[in-house]
């Protein structure tokens, strides 16, 4: 009933008042825009402030525990971290053309761009399940199975000598192991003030962060797709022109939103302290 | 006088009669009655689940139920009663019903968000019976870690989900607001022609917008803790359960400005209707909504100032914590002046609003004494906060609620209410609102902590009072459900 068609025109170059795709409630094409756009950034607000509670605490942890986040960080992989970046920043370039396509009534150049960004985003989700299985065979998996060797569990502890489930038992082999391990493979770094026991327990709550921002973000990719495929065949159909764009934008503002958030969370995750 | 309204040939509530054409409706107003109608089911589950927990401290003993049986009581009560009554309340059933009209809208900007927010919380409150049928949580409503996450046994997870979905109910219909009121104001209706109702509904709207994805992303924290054994909040692995405090509180106690400014919002309209004067100091009125909206996110460690928080910290947040009582005084002089000289009438709507003053005021003053820190060190977890916060939440938010509920029934319903019975009932809430609640501030103050489920012989007649109490409040919001189903 609210979404009654006020006055469908055939030739899609209705008056702006007419417009098949405003809705009963409100008075003009423009006012629409401007609620929808209004209510876009209220939700974004929602959402910075939804992982505003993760950052947060990443912030509180790594003040408290700052040798355990920079020797966790630095067993990701950096280049998959970048390669990943530079996929996102290209897939909101696509978007942003995509974008300008519909404004300018391009409707094939738009569902492209979109499928463009669709596969853009799905390569970045590709690289996290490579970066996830390398997390779950090193067992920086957080929970039962977490066990925490090195930086580089091919260089000094493989992580088959690894301590098993129970830390403490464990403590005193690995603690040396640690300290060896603070020689050759490491030079350069300054000398951790932790040992074996509390960089099992601290790097576990780097990884919980990891795993619960990254995931999070990852959702976030998930039901941009998912939105994206709405929208790339709404725009397939012909729903949009000049006059009635508002869909496509809002999902290109959302688009830019979780790869701003990529931009906080790569160099939070990846880069914090490499050089320690 | 009111017993014959004029209403159209066709409207809200005879435009279609199937259960689809209510089920997928997007107009605001039918969408307002179906959330009457959800969170009344949600008031008297939590209304049940007090006369659980009254009956059980009726006797020094623990005879009634188990303590494990006990420590499910309050925390159902808690739960359904903060996420799935008090925080939905006035703002899904007044404020979606009147903001449209009050603005000159045709309806809220997203009728369809609106009508989802609807459906979320339901979702929400199934995930929450599940929980319920299946075990129950025995945590307390704040879910404090790291109990809930490694210690309790109880189903915290599905409940952690429904209050999750819940919660975007309420982000939702905070959002719709905001953009409703941005928005779709009809040409002329500036700002500070607003009623006042829709400038604390605005304000309101700011907090869930703000404040409600902390707690949803600090929820999914606890969740991911406890199924899949991360170590956020464990100090066992290195996490801190302080910080749950932290980001709990900074949803948790804004929330209780969720519930209660929509209700002040409400006083402002029924006090000058009902006095027949426009309010004094309008815009005073309206800026201390949004202050206090501003002062209600950095007041939350007050709830810490025993959890290990520095001195400096605890002071900043006491002193923050007693400057809420400036604005909220604003509103009550204000209301005090309107009053004066009024040509004041005592209908059904007006004894609910001086009950609300009478019991807002007790329950803000009593804040002081929690603000202070060397008593909140003696008061802290005992009847005596139990007592306070009901004092604000129930006594300040519900009493808005059924004021508002009565003033509005007619233009909601097109019928009257019996005026009789609801100045009994109205009177009935507010006398056995006293009796419930006064007697916990006494015993709190003797040293009676909440959440157990026996106590020290001393204390019975004080308890006995408060559950005789319960008994008359219970029959005072019941009475207006009958009188109106019986018309």
């Amino acid at each position: 009933m609210s979404n009654a068609v006020v006055h469908a025109d055939a030739h899609g170059h209705a008056h702006a008042a007419h417009h098949p795709a405003l809705q009963h409630h409100f008075d003009t094409m423009a006012q629409q825009k401007e609620a929808v756009v209004v209510g876009m950034w209220v939700f974004l607000l929602t959402e910075i402030l939804f992982f505003g509670g993760l950052f947060a605490a990443y912030m509180i942890y790594r003040m408290w525990y700052f040798d355990a986040f920079a020797e966790a960080s630095r067993s990701l992989d950096i280049s998959w971290g970048a390669l990943n970046t530079a996929v996102l920043i290209g897939s909101s370039l696509t978007m942003a053309m995509g974008v300008r396509s519909a404004q300018t009534n391009k409707r094939i150049a738009t569902v492209n761009w979109l499928i463009l960004t669709m596969v853009l985003g799905s390569v970045f989700l590709g690289v996290k399940v490579i970066e996830y299985a390398d997390k779950f065979e090193h067992h920086h998996v957080p929970g039962y199975n977490f066990q925490w060797a090195s930086a580089h569990p091919s260089t000094s502890l493989g992580a088959g000598e690894a301590p098993a489930a129970g830390a403490e038992h464990a403590a005193p082999a690995a603690e040396g192991a640690a300290a060896a391990e603070g020689g050759p493979s490491t030079a350069g770094h300054r000398q951790l003030a932790l040992n074996a026991e509390q960089l099992q327990l601290t790097t576990q709550i780097y990884f919980s962060l990891y795993f619960t921002m990254t995931g999070l973000h990852a959702l976030h990719m998930i039901i941009g797709i998912g939105i994206m495929c709405v929208i790339t065949w709404m725009s397939w159909k012909g729903k949009f022109d000049d006059h009635y764009y508002t869909p496509v934008e809002m999902a290109g503002l959302y688009w830019h939103f979780v790869d701003i958030v990529w931009i906080f969370l790569f160099p939070l995750l990846y880069l914090v302290e490499r050089h320690v | 006088m009111l017993d014959k309204l004029k209403i159209p040939e066709r409207h809200y509530l005879n435009n279609g009669h199937g259960l689809a054409s209510w089920l997928l409706t997007k107009d605001h107003k039918r969408i307002a009655i179906m959330y009457l109608i959800s969170i009344s089911v949600m008031f008297f589950l939590g209304g049940l689940f007090a006369v659980g927990i009254r009956l059980e401290l009726a006797t020094p003993q623990g005879d009634f139920v188990q303590a494990d049986t006990y420590n499910k009581f309050f925390t159902m009560h808690g739960i359904i009663m903060v996420f799935f009554f008090l925080i939905p309340s006035i703002p899904a059933v007044l404020g979606n019903f009147l903001i449209p009209p009050m603005i000159g809208a045709k309806d809220l900007a997203f009728p369809r968000i609106n009508l989802l927010s609807l459906y979320l919380l339901w979702f929400g409150a199934i995930f929450a019976t599940v929980a319920m049928v299946s075990g129950g949580v025995d945590t307390g409503w704040t879910f404090y870690t790291p109990y809930s996450t490694t210690g309790s046994n109880s189903h915290v997870v599905p409940m952690a989900l429904g209050i999750f979905i819940a919660g975007f109910s309420s982000i939702l219909t905070g959002l719709n607001f905001i953009v409703t009121i941005h928005r779709m104001r009809a040409p002329g209706m500036t700002w500070f022609r607003l009623p006042l109702f829709v400038w604390a509904h605005y304000a309101t709207s700011l907090i869930q917008v703000l404040g409600t994805p902390v707690v949803a992303i600090t929820i999914v924290m606890v969740g991911v803790e406890r199924a899949l054994g991360f170590g956020i909040f464990d100090p066992a692995r290195g996490g801190d359960p302080v910080l749950f405090q932290h980001l709990f509180w900074f949803y948790s106690h804004p929330a209780v400005y969720i519930m209660i400014l929509p209700a002040l919002g409400v006083m402002s309209e029924l006090i000058s209707t009902f006095s027949r004067k426009t309010i004094f100091g309008y815009s005073f009125v309206a800026f201390s909504s949004l202050a206090i909206a501003v002062f209600g996110f950095i007041v939350w460690a007050h709830h810490m100032f025993v959890a290990g928080i520095s001195t400096y910290a605890a002071m900043v947040f006491s002193f923050l914590s007693f400057s809420v009582a400036i604005p909220s005084a604003v509103k009550v002089f204000n209301w005090t002046a309107t009053l004066y000289k009024g040509a004041i009438s005592f209908e059904t709507p007006m004894l609910y609003a001086y009950g609300f003053m009478g019991l807002f005021a007790i329950g803000g003053l009593t804040g002081l004494f929690l603000a202070t820190l060397g008593l909140d060190i003696h008061l802290h977890d005992t009847y005596f906060v139990v007592s306070h916060f009901h004092y604000i939440m129930v006594g300040g938010a519900i009493m808005g609620y059924m004021g508002g509920l009565h003033f509005w029934w007619p233009k909601m319903t097109g019928r009257m209410y019996s005026e009789f019975f609801s100045r009994i009932s109205a009177i009935l809430v507010f006398v056995g609102f006293n009796l419930t609640f006064f007697p916990q501030f006494v015993v709190g103050y003797l040293g009676m902590p909440r959440r157990y489920h026996s106590y020290p012989d001393e204390f019975q007649v004080l308890n006995v009072m408060s559950s005789a109490g319960a008994s008359v409040l219970g029959l005072g919001y019941f009475l207006p459900v009958i009188t109106c189903c019986g018309r």
